[in-house]
């Protein structure tokens, strides 16, 4: 009979045992060694029936199939962009995603998109050798005009969103901003200078406790607080 | 041959000098540990998996590791260390990346790099275990995909004994001492450094690594919950 010995949403570091016997799968972050499932990274178990998974709790951000993003522009290539996504790998954004606008052959592709634009993208595809291809084409999916950018760890970008976006609608009627959170943990921020700055408060709290429970009341009492100056 | 009796501090043969280990103490790398035993301190920061360039060294396969050990100009006890690379610490810097290597599932990271500076601000032997030690903590705090992490320490035979965790002194007696640093991965016992410093019979080398393997599970209890502690804080606060 197979043994589960990792704990519901227990801290595990590599190579800690989580299960022994056949009863159990393993899910991502784990591996099978023999009759062991052990941790493959440092995560926060999460046992879901038979399968157990781990979340990461630090780490770069790996680009993802359907990810929305926010990256910058930083060449600009014969037939499209290279995107920097704050990521080990950089992403392609071609002209064929990019537009459906007529580009005749050498035109001058800055007048799209120029060195140091902010875009919101979304990941088409990946490859195994981690080359990633972003477009342009839906919705929400656009160039950045004003604002600010502001970086938090990807990890910490679902409790940012929150439930069905509960989190960010929060804040965004709180300040007036318009915000918009990128997978890849790039925020925009744009509205009037004190809200912007009352928004990037926020969310740098958020990140910082983002282990709390309650989280959402005490974001709800610290806008207030804010908003009210 | 001289009897060797006792050791420094009333420790016994097969005691560890006291272990301090602490993780996350550099704010802006990707992961970092700190790792102390006895005298001797490693600071281990990993930045990374990041573009490498120049483009000639990616390997579309897997990722790279490059460690880079260097001893602090007055970490030692006798004349400053030189700065800047010697022979020795490329030596070591080799042997760190290839303890540590085998853990790494690199291939997840195709094309990049994986960076681990260590640098040891104190030394009194045993400086390339204390690296290892602090370096896997570190990569396992940047959440790379790793599937142990590796623990080491040194053994060796002082005077007539078998000892475990040798200090600066025991690696410089007089009657003849040897050194062998081992690194180990604590969730198989597979041996990923294995080096010897002196001579010694079979059943001796056995015996100390026997010793060495007790040591170890010993420090991997430190290391887990150094790294435990930093995340389980966020947990109960």
């Amino acid at each position: 009979m197979g043994k589960l010995i990792a704990k519901e949403k227990a801290i595990v570091v590599p190579g800690e045992v989580l299960a022994e016997g056949m009863d159990h799968l393993p899910g991502s972050g784990t591996y099978r060694e023999g009759e062991r499932i052990l941790a493959g990274k440092l995560g926060l178990t999460y046992i879901d029936g038979r399968t157990i998974k781990l979340i990461s709790l630090s780490g770069r951000y790996i680009p993802k199939r359907n990810d929305t993003i926010i990256g910058k522009v930083t060449d600009v290539l014969m037939s499209g962009w290279r995107i920097e996504i704050n990521s080990p790998y950089t992403a392609m954004l071609s002209m064929k995603d990019a537009t459906s606008d007529f580009i005749a052959k050498g035109a001058d592709l800055t007048k799209y998109f120029n060195l140091g634009d902010h875009l919101v993208t979304k990941i088409v595809n990946v490859t195994s050798q981690k080359l990633v291809d972003v477009s342009m084409k839906g919705p929400g999916l656009r160039k950045l005009h004003g604002g600010r950018i502001l970086e938090v760890n990807t990890n910490k970008v679902p409790r940012v969103i929150g439930k069905q976006g509960s989190m960010v609608t929060m804040i965004k009627d709180a300040t007036g901003c318009r915000i918009t959170v990128g997978q890849n943990g790039l925020i925009w921020i744009d509205g009037e200078p004190k809200m912007e700055l009352t928004a990037v408060k926020t969310i740098q709290k958020i990140a910082e406790e983002s282990h709390l429970s309650g989280l959402t009341d005490k974001i709800k009492a610290y806008l207030d607080k804010e908003t009210k100056k | 041959m001289m009897a060797y009796e006792k050791r420094a501090h009333g420790r016994g043969f097969d005691d560890l000098r006291e272990i301090t280990a602490k993780v996350g103490v550099i704010p802006r790398a990707d992961g970092s540990a700190y790792f102390k035993i006895g005298g001797t301190a490693a600071y281990a920061a990993v930045y990374g998996p990041r573009n490498l360039y120049p483009r000639f060294l990616q390997n579309p396969q897997t990722g790279i590791l490059r460690c880079h050990y260097n001893m602090m100009p007055f970490s030692g006890k006798g004349e400053r260390v030189r700065p800047g690379g010697s022979r020795r610490s490329k030596e070591i810097s080799l042997v760190t990346e290839k303890a540590i290597t085998p853990v790494l599932n690199l291939e997840d990271y195709p094309n990049s790099v994986v960076d681990v500076f260590i640098e040891l601000p104190e030394t009194a032997a045993g400086s390339r275990c204390a690296g290892i030690c602090a370096a896997s903590m570190a990569l396992a705090d940047a959440g790379l995909n790793m599937k142990d992490l590796v623990a080491a320490i040194s053994v060796g035979k002082v005077g007539d004994k078998i000892v475990v965790d040798l200090n600066t002194e025991e690696e410089a007696y007089e009657d003849g001492s040897v050194d062998i640093p081992i690194a180990m991965l604590p969730s198989n016992g597979r041996i990923t450094l294995l080096q010897m410093d002196g001579e010694l019979k079979k059943e001796e080398l056995m015996q100390a690594l026997e010793k060495g393997k007790k040591a170890l599970l010993k420090i991997y209890d430190i290391q887990k919950n150094a790294l435990k502690e930093k995340y389980q804080v966020e947990e109960n606060v």
